[in-house]
């Protein structure tokens, strides 16, 4: 096997990963703070691309002033879906919240095609189809960009955390109860952290949608999404980074490696394996919390 | 009013054990079986073998989710992946000159020995981590079922099943077909119905409340949590096997889908956890709902005079399937079963509301 077919596909691998990280971000916002598996997150990453070519091509405005109005937009939809669906379900048993997010997936999932079509459309961000030359290796541009855009976000957030508002995000995250107790609103906290994924979502939406094109398989990315994330450890942002990484450059490999010996499409066995194993030898992730249990 | 009775009071524990305790239940379920086996005499044929026939093998799948999910409290998202391998099974079995009846026992087997893989997975973990261990195995299981030749015949095949024959008589009659199905439904909801008053249940929903805590009294979890994965395994892989034999003729792997694994799910708990009624109004709910929605937007568009599209009208459909199991979570968590409950419990001693039923 030639080693520089390996290592550029690898690469390419790593970068589709981090981008697979910011569907996981999301899941991993929402996880942190309630405790909820957000099973909705990529049908939100579609109806956020879905609003993005709406403002853009329907209402005519410029595309970066349509991003900005859906990022507002999917804030406020993450707020609404907390609000009306999540918190009446707090202290259920997991198997209703599941299936909540599930509804919720279906719901979205469905609606957008009600309101928009199935058809793919594209979402014209202007990156060049050329590749960029490192060295001997091409690198697909627009991985490139997602994957820098999805380092930025983490910086980003990172940073939000150490903000007072992101203390308190932390504070919930620990322990609610006793955060609870020393005043602090965790429904707010929670509705916050619905909204940030919520616009987690958009970007990822737009960053996707220009890569593949806006339809029904945005929905799709969950499954890598909660692979990235459960392999990162639910609750850890940095776990979510270096999952995505982990993930793509063994998708990258395993797609040259395993594809002429299965007859292709490996990718999403891949994902379904990597995800078994890991919950099998490591369910708190790699970098997750490792919970005790108590009856 | 219907009942006219005032409380259930039981002289004896045979009385207090019966599976019907109340006159008027054991009446109902007489009248509603006669009512089933007649069912070809007054019912249109295209009613029999395209809602009630469906319906009844859903039924019985939906009952043994629910043993898994309402009784253990297992998680399970790979559900249809289980009912598919039944589904090939029956039909590999089949073409190579096996008699139905055995056939589809030899699904249930086959389905029950790569069901309970599911069940190592609930040894190590639990709750959202199962749910999503199951899910990578339904995908894992769509795969190789679809990219395995010697199962699918190829990734767009469609295999033809062969026709059902019981004890060497051929059953092509709608009728013959929709009695399998009923069969098979009735000997599902038997078991079911006893299953809570046996030991086996009973350990069932003590893993169900606690794993650890039922393993304190005695209760080995992680031989309940097999047993059951593998009986409902078996339920699912019988049901997949009547599915095709009865209903579709013909086995693709989209079939068995994670769609549909999710559409299991949503029968269970639109129907209600652990609740054996509850499944035949959860199916029934999830199985016609698409086409009335279907027919009643068409009709909301042909009274108002709006016209919708083609994918509109495609996906109108599940998007308020998704709205249906969302309202159901926020407004009866425990489904039509517990609505059903709720009804029969207030006309059970009406007018005398206040006696403890």
């Amino acid at each position: 096997m030639d080693s520089m077919l390996l290592l550029e596909s690898a690469i390419n691998g790593a970068l589709v990963g981090l981008m697979y990280s910011l569907v996981a971000l999301g899941i991993v916002l929402i996880y942190k703070s309630s405790s909820v598996p957000n099973l909705a997150q990529g049908s939100m990453t579609m109806l956020a691309a879905y609003i993005v070519l709406a403002f853009a091509n329907n209402a005519g405005a410029p595309l970066w002033l349509a991003i900005v109005l859906t990022i507002v937009t999917m804030f406020g939809i993450g707020v609404g879906i907390e609000r009306v669906a999540l918190r009446r379900l707090a202290g259920r048993p997991i198997i209703m919240i599941l299936m909540m997010t599930l509804g919720l997936e279906i719901f979205l999932r469905a609606g957008s095609m009600t309101i928009w079509g199935g058809t793919s459309r594209p979402m014209p961000l202007g990156i060049s189809d050329a590749p960029l030359f490192l060295g001997p290796l091409l690198i697909n541009r627009a991985y490139a960009v997602g994957a820098a855009v999805a380092i930025a976000l983490f910086v980003l957030l990172v940073l939000f955390f150490r903000t007072r508002i992101g203390v308190v995000l932390r504070a919930i995250s620990d322990d609610y109860t006793a955060a609870w107790s020393v005043g602090i609103s965790v429904e707010r906290g929670v509705a916050l952290s619905w909204a940030l994924s919520a616009v987690v979502a958009t970007i990822a939406g737009v960053l996707w949608g220009s890569v593949q094109g806006v339809d029904q398989s945005l929905a799709q990315l969950l499954l890598k999404g909660v692979t990235v994330a459960v392999l990162g450890g639910l609750d850890s942002i940095g776990g979510a980074l270096l999952a995505g990484v982990l993930l793509g450059i063994v998708e990258g490999l395993a797609s040259i490696v395993l594809d002429p010996l299965l007859g292709g499409a490996s990718r999403d066995l891949v994902d379904a394996a990597m995800l078994i194993l890991t919950i099998m030898l490591r369910p708190h992730g790699l970098f997750g919390r490792h919970d005790i249990e108590r009856v | 009013m219907l009942f006219r009775q005032a409380g259930i009071f039981h002289t004896d524990y045979a009385a207090d054990r019966a599976l019907f305790p109340i006159p008027a239940d054991r009446w109902m379920i007489v009248i509603l079986l006669v009512l089933a086996l007649a069912a070809p005499l007054y019912m249109n044929t295209l009613y029999l073998s395209s809602y009630m026939l469906p319906w009844l093998v859903w039924t019985a799948a939906a009952l043994g989710l629910n043993l898994i999910l309402g009784w253990a409290g297992q998680f399970h998202l790979g559900y249809a992946a289980v009912m598919g391998i039944g589904a090939y099974s029956a039909v590999h079995a089949q073409r190579a000159g096996i008699p139905w009846e055995i056939a589809i026992v030899l699904a249930g087997l086959m389905a029950a020995a790569i069901g309970s893989v599911f069940a190592f997975a609930a040894l190590r973990v639990k709750g959202l981590y199962l749910a999503l261990s199951t899910l990578a195995l339904q995908f894992v299981m769509d795969w190789t079922i679809s990219h395995v030749p010697a199962i699918s015949g190829g990734t767009q095949a469609t295999l033809q099943a062969p026709d059902i024959r019981l004890l060497g008589w051929p059953v092509t009659s709608d009728a013959g077909l929709f009695y399998v199905a009923l069969v098979w439904c009735i000997l599902v909801t038997t078991f079911m119905l006893n299953l809570r008053r046996t030991a086996l249940g009973r350990a069932l929903v003590a893993v169900r409340e606690k794993d650890y805590a039922a393993a304190v009294i005695g209760v080995n979890s992680f031989y309940f949590k097999l047993v059951a994965f593998a009986t409902s395994s078996f339920i699912a892989g019988v049901s997949g096997a009547v599915l095709i034999g009865t209903f579709y003729h013909a086995v693709t792997p989209e079939q068995f889908s994670v769609d549909i694994s999710i559409q299991a799910l949503a029968m269970v708990i639109v129907g209600g956890l652990g609740s054996i009624i509850g499944s035949y109004f959860g199916a029934a709910f999830i199985l016609l709902m698409p086409g009335l929605m279907n027919a009643f937007i068409s009709w909301l568009a042909a009274q108002f005079g709006f016209s919708l599209g083609i994918e509109t009208l495609a996906h109108l459909p599940h998007a308020l399937y998704g709205a249906l199991i969302i309202g159901f979570l926020l407004i009866e968590p425990l489904g039509l079963g517990k609505i059903y409950g709720n009804i029969r419990d207030y006309l059970l001693v009406w007018p005398f509301g206040y006696v403890k039923k």
